[in-house]
């Protein structure tokens, strides 16, 4: 067995249900059709999922927890900024 | 009892028993994470598929067999199953071949099984064509890979690829229960796949670059219960449980 990994891959399911993809774990791939076969193996054996997306992990960028402060703090005291202070019909759906 | 439609039955579904054990072996020995659930995934749909088979031939049986007693208490010359599905995991090399190289007749079997006038066994094929697909193209994708990847990967799968050749044309064998069923229409006509088969086969090797073995020595036997020397092995595998403690359930 070869000791090189092959490169990692973020998978993303969408369910029956489900409006939109949502993150589900990471596998190991050769390419992208190859991780699409891990993904199906891997993540939806037990009917999880009608829609899967992949990406190369490298190609996500993250923000840097250190910065967490800076980045997400100046929002919590800024309560006005969420949709609350008004009344949603009842024929909208998805909020 | 219809004692070549339980035959007929038992050929088909022995196949699928013997390769579904095969694949299991590898469960926590996979070459990756990844490929040891694709190869434990295929094994529980071929193992699923069995279930329905062997509940059949128990109903046709019609004594106190149940399935279960029918898949794990014969003896190696009572089963049925073809040559190509018992040779061993060499390496993921040789499970791949032989799993393209019974996947590519499988779903041409299942296409016409389909189209029996048993409705029992129609069914079957009918729920089994979207597993057996997928199988295909998973073991296509990997004689691609490792035919067409690196000097030692297609040196690998060119070996498994001759190693098992020798095993194919039994597939198109045609046994008493086979020849039985096919004139009252519920059974396939395995001779009229042939063509289909080693074209489709033949198509998947050279865009894998590999060679198409010459070969025109072939190995026969599974079919009337004369097997090679690994099934010994892997029966005592399968049916240690059930022989150890008999009748026991969990």
């Amino acid at each position: 067995m070869s000791t090189k990994n092959w490169p990692l891959w973020e998978v993303f399911v969408r369910s029956k249900n489900g409006l939109e993809h949502r993150h589900c774990g990471s596998l190991h791939a050769a390419d992208e059709e190859m991780a699409l076969e891990n993904a199906r193996d891997v993540y939806t054996r037990r009917s999880e999922g009608v829609s899967i997306w992949v990406v190369e992990s490298k190609h996500i960028t993250a923000s840097n927890p250190e910065n967490n402060g800076e980045m997400f703090e100046p929002a919590h005291d800024k309560v006005y900024r969420h949709p609350t202070f008004y009344d949603l019909p009842d024929e909208v759906k998805h909020m | 009892m219809k004692q070549n439609l339980y035959n007929y039955i038992l050929g088909i579904a022995d196949n699928s028993l013997i390769l579904g054990q095969r694949l299991g072996e590898l469960t926590g020995h996979g070459p990756s994470l990844e490929t040891d659930i694709a190869c434990t995934n295929i094994s529980l749909d071929l193992f699923g598929q069995v279930r329905s088979y062997y509940q059949y031939a128990a109903k046709i049986a019609g004594d106190k067999r149940t399935e279960d007693d029918i898949a794990m208490l014969r003896k190696e010359r009572e089963y049925v199953n073809v040559l190509l599905v018992e040779q061993p995991n060499r390496d993921f090399a040789y499970t791949m071949a032989r799993q393209f190289l019974f996947d590519v007749y499988h779903l041409l079997f299942l296409q016409e099984l389909q189209k029996s006038k048993d409705l029992t066994l129609s069914a079957i094929a009918n729920k089994s064509i979207k597993e057996v697909s997928y199988h295909l193209r998973f073991s296509i994708d990997w004689i691609k890979r490792l035919g067409d990847g690196t000097a030692v990967s297609h040196q690998k799968m060119q070996d498994a690829i001759d190693g098992l050749w020798t095993y194919t044309d039994e597939l198109f064998h045609q046994t008493e229960a086979d020849k039985a069923m096919v004139s009252e229409e519920i059974g396939v006509d395995v001779t009229k796949l042939k063509e289909a088969y080693y074209e489709k086969v033949q198509a998947v090797l050279k865009e894998a670059t590999l060679t198409v073995p010459e070969s025109k020595w072939f190995q026969k036997g599974g079919k009337q219960g004369v097997h090679t020397e690994h099934l010994g092995y892997l029966l005592s595998d399968l049916q240690y449980m059930q022989r150890t403690y008999p009748n026991m359930e969990w």
